[in-house]
Parts: structure tokens; sequence; C-alpha cells
């Protein structure tokens, strides 16, 4: 309403207003005052500090120590056959994992049984079985040959337990674990590619491999990337493992250490220390692609990975990230 | 006599139990534009994908241009052909689907210069210019940047019908291209559509679009239950029909 503020006495000739009010116009909405939370924040915040504070005065975590080991050749080996053990298991668990999806996907009964097969039995049993499995399997047998069954020609044949170092029965056990969740992983995004896409392609006279590798997977990526992405954070960390077997990991070196200095909570930081710094540097390439196959979808915004892993917080700000994707423009 | 373009003869198509293709004979004359009426469940769009082997026929005969599309005969029996054979002999046949079915991560352009480059192995620049000309043909000349998302229905139809003709295809099949878009959309399809038979393209249309049939078709197909039940000129099957199940689905539909 559009009326002009009325003086005191225009308003003591209305009933519904009691004489001195404020007239309506000056009236000011508070919301709600949440002194809980504010206590809870303040509370929570002081509790931290605390912590922080505790930990940092505590003489038993030696910082000294953890200075010291940080940058330590010792620990910078491990961490360079973490790293290498992490991308050589998701290659295998990739490569292998997409090749299991596709035959579980295949027409050819026997083939669906085997990789039916393949995944009950890797993703059904606890990996650290499998890693001590792949670790002794001298014991199973102690030769690896390559030749023609029930014959006597063989072209190659190795010593199990020189083939098997730690680091290879490592990389066999993370890599083929993969390859079980990874398969299952693909198999979802390609098929949640809708059947006309293939159809399409068909008949545009495309044969099946070229529609699949042109057509389908290009749009699989999209559902099987983030999932992917977590998997390989997962790998990073799950490579900790494989210090069962002495595969001179990160946290093998870290274990030698500490059997030796008795340093294990100082020693522990510099690994939670590492893996959290690696872990964080994965996310990026994780954005990345997520954008690159994200291509024609309303949903992909042109916000570069790296901006948008900074605005993360401020991306629930309008200003930000929310609204600013290259959208339909119907008609 | 010149061989027809599609030729059928007894075909027939099972989903286990159930017939959906009761032996159907049609004949399409090269530069002649076929459409497909019926109540939906009368196995005209199934029909139309057996004539590019998207389904496969369990028996009768199906020659486009001469040849058998998914088979090879030897005496009595047809023997399927391998997947490689299969797609060769499509290329000859163009589609165009009722959901569009444009390849959402690439461009309108892109769309269209897919098969010419991966599959007629054309060069790119080649396949670009006349992408270009076919996106401008269709009158999407300025969206050849766009992806599928960012295209209204009717667009992605027209982009989906530069697509087909893209491999100069002798054939082209129409599955209902229409009926998945808002009416104000339609019209602009069916242009595109009008010009293509203007130009001497074979087409067999499965349609609802009786108008268009009238018009544009040279031959109107009433099938039901899986089979032909009157076909003929579009103004004698659409508006004077002798079958009366032709007469109870026009009733329904105009």
């Amino acid at each position: 309403m559009a009326t002009p503020t009325h003086p005191p006495a225009a308003a003591a000739a209305r009933p519904d207003r009691p004489v001195g009010a404020p007239a309506p116009q000056q009236l000011t909405a508070v919301p709600v005052r949440h002194w809980g939370r504010r206590v809870t924040a303040v509370l929570a915040v002081l509790a931290l500090v605390g912590l922080i504070g505790s930990l940092a005065k505590n003489p038993n975590l030696h910082w000294d120590v953890v200075g010291h080991f940080l940058l330590a050749d010792l620990v910078f080996d491990g961490l360079v056959t973490t790293v290498w053990l992490t991308v050589a298991a998701m290659a295998v668990g990739l490569g292998l994992g997409t090749l299991v999806a596709v035959m579980r996907l295949s027409a050819n009964p026997v083939l669906h049984g085997l990789s039916a097969l393949f995944v009950w039995v890797f993703r059904g049993t606890p990996l650290l079985v499998q890693i001590i499995f792949w670790a002794y399997a001298a014991a199973l047998y102690k030769h690896v040959m390559i030749g023609i069954p029930f014959t006597t020609v063989t072209f190659v044949e190795f010593d199990t337990n020189a083939l098997l170092t730690p680091t290879v029965a490592a990389l066999l056990a993370l890599g083929l674990n993969e390859a079980a969740y990874a398969s299952e992983i693909v198999r979802a995004g390609i098929q949640s590619v809708d059947p006309g896409q293939t159809e399409a392609a068909y008949s545009l006279g495309m044969k099946p491999a070229l529609t699949m590798r042109r057509i389908v997977l290009p749009q699989a990526m999209k559902v099987i990337i983030p999932p992917m992405g977590n998997e390989t954070i997962n790998m990073l960390k799950t490579t900790a493992y494989v210090s069962v077997i002495a595969a001179h990991d990160l946290m093998s070196n870290i274990q030698d250490v500490y059997a030796q200095n008795y340093q294990v909570i100082p020693m522990l930081v510099v690994a939670a220390l590492w893996y959290l710094a690696l872990t964080t540097v994965l996310s990026v390439p994780q954005a990345w692609l997520e954008r690159r196959y994200g291509r024609g979808t309303a949903r992909a915004g042109q916000v570069s990975p790296l901006r948008r892993m900074f605005t993360g917080a401020a991306g629930l700000l309008p200003a930000f990230g929310g609204s600013r994707n290259t959208t339909d423009q119907k008609g | 006599m010149p061989l027809p373009m599609v030729h059928a003869q007894g075909v027939r198509k099972q989903y286990g139990k159930l017939e959906v293709l009761k032996g159907v004979d049609l004949t399409v004359e090269r530069g002649q534009v076929c459409c497909l009426l019926g109540p939906s469940g009368s196995g005209k769009s199934t029909f139309l994908r057996c004539i590019n082997h998207l389904e496969k026929i369990d028996g009768g005969r199906l020659a486009v241009d001469g040849d058998l599309v998914g088979h090879r005969q030897a005496g009595d029996r047809l023997y399927e052909l391998r997947e490689a054979e299969v797609a060769a002999r499509r290329r000859d046949i163009g589609m165009v689907f009722q959901r569009f079915n444009l390849f959402p991560h690439l461009t309108a352009l892109q769309n269209v210069m897919e098969a010419p480059v991966r599959v007629a192995r054309v060069n790119i620049a080649e396949a670009r210019a006349e992408a270009g000309r076919l996106l401008d043909r269709v009158g999407l000349a300025d969206r050849a940047d766009h992806y599928p998302a960012q295209l209204s229905g009717g667009q992605q139809q027209r982009v989906a019908i530069a697509r087909a003709l893209a491999m100069k295809p002798k054939l082209m099949l129409f599955d209902e291209p229409t009926s998945a878009l808002d009416p104000e959309l339609v019209g602009d399809v069916l242009d595109v559509m009008r010009d293509l038979a203007a130009d001497g393209m074979t087409m067999v249309v499965v349609t609802h679009e009786t108008g268009f049939a009238r018009e544009v078709g040279d031959t109107a197909v009433f099938m039901d239950e899986g089979v032909v039940v009157e076909s003929g000129a579009p103004r004698q099957v659409l508006v004077a029909p002798t079958q009366e199940r032709t007469k109870a689905f026009l009733g329904k539909v105009l």
C-alpha cells in the first residue's frame, strides 16, 4: 500500500492500533537469534584449539623426529614406490576391469560366466588374504612355465620365487582386486548409456567395436569417472596394506624405521602427512577429467577445475559456481 | 521395370511366443515416399527396424535395392551375415528415430561428421564442409557448434536427418520422427522431409501425421496386428478406405 505515513493523530483514529504504537511502515523484521548455534561453534573451536595446542606441546610427539624424517631418503623411496604401485595397480585394474565388464555384457554365455566368477572370487575374499596369497604363491607352484599343455614342450620357465618379488606380488594383488571392482563400475557406466545411441551408430554403418569406442565409452565415462576417482584415492591408501609383505612402500619403510627407533607415533604422523598430501593432489586430475567428459551436458560448467576447487565452499553462493552453466537455449 | 528399393515378401518376426509380424508384403519403388500407418502394436515400427536389420527377421524375404539386408540366401535358408557385413549394408540406409538419438557428447557438426570420417573415411576438411552444407540444408547452419542439449527437439531432429544424409543413403527410414516433438516444432521437421521427398529420396515413414501422408506420400500402407491390411494411393487409403479396420482406426485419429 502506497499510503503516506500518518501522524499519530490519524493512527488514533484507527481502532486496531493502540495509541503510541509505531507506524507499520517503521517495523523491521528480525530473524530468530540462534544463540545455541553460536555457543556450540565457540565451544567446538575452543576444543580444537585445545587439542592442537596439547599436541604441539606434547613432548612425546617429537616434532623434531617428524621434521627429520619427513624428507628422509627412506621415506621418499617408499613414497615413490607407493605412487608407482598406485598408478600401476589402477592401470591393471582399469584395463582388466574394462575387459571383464565387456565380457560380462557379451552375448557369449561362457565369457559372461567367467567374468562373473572372476568378480565373485576377487571381490569376495579379503584383500589382505589376496596380498599374502600372492606373496607366498611360490609355495603352490615352484616354477611357472609357458609351453603347450599336456606335452613336454616348454618355451620359458621361471622360478616363482624370483618372479614374485614382494613388489610384483603387491601389484598383482592390488591390480586383480581392483579389476573386480572396476569391472562393476565400467559395466554400470556402459549400461547407463541409452541403447538408442548404439542403434543410431549402427544405422550409420558403424561396427560394434567402433560404436563402443566412439559412442558408448565416451558417454559412459561421465558415470565411470567419479567412482574411479574415489577408487584411485582409496587405492593410494590401500597400498599401505602391502607393508605386511614388506613391499618397500611408504608404510613398509615407516614401519622399518619405528621398529628401530621406537618413535611409532611421530613416524605415523609422517606417513599420515604424506598420504594426505597425495590424496589432495589426486583430486585435481579427477575434477579435470569430470569436466572433460561432462561436455554436452547442461550441468557441466565452464569453470576450470582449479577454480572450482578453490571456490568449492563458495560454490554455494550464486556469485560463484552456482549459475554459470551454459544451459539450454531452447527454441 | 527397375528393381524396387524395398521388397518385402512374407516377412515374419516374433519375440518369444508373441508374433509381431505375420507375413508382411510390401514394395517401395525408387523415389517413392511410403507412409506406414496403424495403431500402436501393429508392427509398423518393428517392420521399419527390420529393413536395416536393427531387428532380425525370423522368416520371409526382405531386400533393399535387390540385396538382402542382414542375410545371405542359400537354398531355402537365410544365413545371418557377420556384423561387419551388416554394417556395410546399413551405410546405404539412413534412419531417423523418434527420440532423435543424437550423440550428446558431440556438437551438431561433429554428429553429422562422425560417420563420414570414421566409416566412409572421408578426409576431415571435406567431411566438415559437407556437414556444414547439410546443416545449412536443414536450416541449422548457425547451430553447428551447439551440443544436442542446447537445441530444441525440432532442431535436434533436423540435425539427426542431416546426420543420416551425410552417408549419402539411397533409402531413408523415419520412425515416428515428429511424435516426440512439441506441436509448434513439428512443421519445421516436416518441411525438411518434404524437401527431401521433392529431391527424389526414397523414404519409408512411420507416422501419425495423416496430413503429411496425404500430401507427400506416394503410397499409404495401413498395418494392423502384424499384417498389411490395406495399401494404395494415400487419397484412397486415407479418405475412402475399403477395410473396416482402416475405417475404425482413421475414425479414431482424424
